[in-house]
């Protein structure tokens, strides 16, 4: 749907920031521009919606040559997310997310309803609508902006390091919503990070980017497998080169089973479930074994004890995986969010299993170790 | 001195009001004239250092050498002096609208654009609120000025305070001269106290709560 043949941006004063730039971007698709400090990550961006005029060179949306489109008209078509966030401090967050829709004359109840909607997909109370942006911590800003990219219901979507200066929790909680929302929304998103982890884990291809050149663009799996030359290996990171092994294991391969209990069970039950299993957290299902949230030993203790049904002490707020992902994805989650175990459910939301750190321990022997071992046996 | 006040009453409210009068318009045109060219400057960077030299240059004209310039071009009267105090009231209001327009926040009006704002949309939507708390105390300043230059404003038959003043310098009395003066400083500060009310109802609501989630 986005075709970028050669385009190149020469500024004045006569530094090339890209140069010839071609690629291929399709419906859907999640890419990630990474490079350096001044590699032309934003320039080749903003060229995307015309911020930055082209030099020279063709960029095609959907068979249609983008310099014929009027910029105002282009740029109201494509969702923009700016670095360093950009709210307007005069206006309220409803205003700011409905900046787009107001531009384009959208009925107000139209404008109205799409700010509710979006404020909740994002986790943040309707209320907050009211507020003004110097209300609202730097994450929950850094969530507004993103939500303002999508409120004129834009196909494409344009973010300049989105997540930069978030501290890790956040950035992985607001990673894991903006790749859900483009999944559930079928989004086209181009991203510009200086991140590897971020790129590798939300782009479906990286585009590497270095003096204004592109050097290569692939997925991320193909990328870590052959990267095409040493500046790339090394832009990789030699720890990722290695991790390459259980970076092709899915969380399906080293799972395993989730001692669960439904709902509607007493707390006695789920004790004597927890005692005659050995494990301190049980996860909590309803009849078809759609996981709703856990219980552990801490729930069961203090104020629990007057309680006597399981749906009454139940946690809800819980962190899993889908069914198909990569296990180096949960192996990021459980550290960074300091979990002991994950589970993991499919596409219907159903619990199938369990990450636990002991897996892991497991694997990162294996892929250390293994080698060795085999080399042992071998000779 | 009271007897001043007491005897007058009447004709004081009555030049009172011809000295607002003056530095009204004065100030209205002056605004008029500088905001739209302040707006202009900011947008168009190679020019702005001549236009505040010339601004900036007519501004140490001496008021009195000023008005006396007008007098063989526009004669005697309410005109000239308007037309003298409007020059004056330029330059603090040129110069607070370009550092107005040059103080909003560049990756702010970056993302205007992006949303697709054109370039009228950003100036109403964007640029003219952050920068109005900026531009009206340069219209708060320039008509504490002209308030008090309009005094001289009277040396060309203009009318208003400054013939108390005036007066009291061809008379030898002290009282008028001084009760003038009390006038006129008091209506200064009685506007500048007014439009640093509208200045603070323009600073817009987002920019006065900082932090803090009680609204
Ligand atoms: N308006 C401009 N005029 C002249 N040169 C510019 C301009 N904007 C960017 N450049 C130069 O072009 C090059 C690419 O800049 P760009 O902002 O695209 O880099 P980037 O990859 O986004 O960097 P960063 O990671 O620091 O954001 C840099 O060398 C920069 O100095
Ligand atoms: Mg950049």
């Amino acid at each position: 749907m986005l075709h970028i043949e050669k385009l190149k941006k020469v500024y004045r004063g006569g530094k090339i920031a890209v140069d010839d730039l071609t690629l291929d971007i399709q419906k859907g698709e999640f890419i990630a521009f990474i490079g350096t400090s001044g590699s032309g990550k934003t320039t080749a961006l903003r060229m995307l919606n015309r911020m930055v005029e082209p030099t020279s060179g063709t960029v095609t949306i959907n068979g249609k040559d983008m310099m014929k489109i009027n910029p105002v008209t282009l740029r109201r078509s494509i969702g923009y997310v700016i670095q360093q966030i950009g709210l307007m401090p005069h206006m309220t967050i409803r205003d700011n997310i409905t900046l787009v829709p107001r531009l384009l004359q959208w009925q107000k109840e139209k404008s109205e309803a799409t700010a509710r909607h979006l404020i909740s997909l994002v986790n943040l109370p309707e209320s907050y609508l009211d507020y003004y942006p110097s209300q609202l911590s730097g994450g929950q800003q850094q969530r507004i902006g993103v939500i303002r990219a999508l409120a004129a219901e834009q196909d494409i979507i344009l973010m300049d390091e989105p997540f930069g200066a978030l501290d890790p929790i956040t950035r992985d909680t607001l990673q894991d919503l903006i790749k859900e929302l483009q999944r559930n929304l079928n989004k086209t998103i181009i991203f510009v990070t200086h991140d590897m982890d971020e790129a590798i884990k939300l782009a479906d291809k990286i585009a590497i980017m270095h003096e204004g050149k592109l050097i290569q663009f692939d997925t991320p799996d193909n990328i870590l497998a052959n990267p095409i030359n040493n500046f790339v290996k090394e832009f990789i990171g030699s720890h990722r080169l290695i991790q390459q092994k259980p970076n092709f294991k899915t969380v399906d391969e080293v799972m395993i089973k989730a001692i669960s209990i439904t709902i509607e069970r007493s707390l006695d039950e789920a004790i004597r479930l927890m005692v005659k299993s050995r494990v301190d957290t049980l996860f909590v299902t309803d009849g078809d074994n759609r996981l709703l949230g856990y219980l552990n030993v801490e729930s069961l203790t203090g104020d629990a004890r007057s309680k006597k049904s399981v749906s009454e002490v139940y946690i809800k707020d819980i962190v899993y995986m889908k069914t198909g992902s990569k296990l180096q994805d949960s192996v990021r989650r459980i550290l960074k969010r300091n979990l002991n175990n994950i589970p993991v459910v499919d596409n219907q939301n159903r619990l199938i299993g369990l990450i636990t750190r002991a897996n892991i321990v497991d694997i990162v022997y294996e892929t250390i170790w293994g080698d060795e071992e085999q080399e042992l046996k071998d000779s | 001195m009271m007897s001043f006040f007491t005897e007058n009453t009447a004709e004081i409210l009555l030049k009172t009001w011809e000295h607002l009068y003056i530095s009204f318009i004065a100030i209205l045109i002056g605004t008029l004239l500088a905001v739209p060219l302040g707006i202009l400057l900011s947008k168009t960077k190679k020019i702005t250092k001549i236009v505040l030299t010339i601004t900036s240059m007519l501004q140490t004209v001496p008021s009195l050498a000023l008005l006396a310039i007008m007098i063989p071009f526009l004669g005697v009267g309410k005109t000239p002096a308007i037309i003298a105090l409007c020059i004056y009231s330029l330059l603090p209001i040129l110069n607070n609208t370009f550092t107005g327009m040059q103080s909003v926040n560049e990756n702010v009006k970056a993302a205007g654009r992006a949303m697709g704002m054109t370039p009228a949309q950003s100036l109403r939507m964007v640029e003219l609120p952050l920068a109005m708390p900026i531009i009206m105390s340069g219209i708060r300043l320039s008509a504490v000025y002209v308030i008090s230059w309009a005094t001289l404003a009277s040396y060309i038959g203009a009318g208003g305070l400054g013939d108390y003043i005036f007066n009291g310098l061809n008379l030898f009395k002290i009282d008028l001269i001084v009760g003038g003066a009390i006038v006129v400083t008091l209506l200064a500060l009685v506007v500048d106290f007014l439009l640093s009310r509208v200045e603070r109802s323009m600073i817009p609501k987002g920019l006065r709560i900082q932090g803090g989630r009680s609204s």
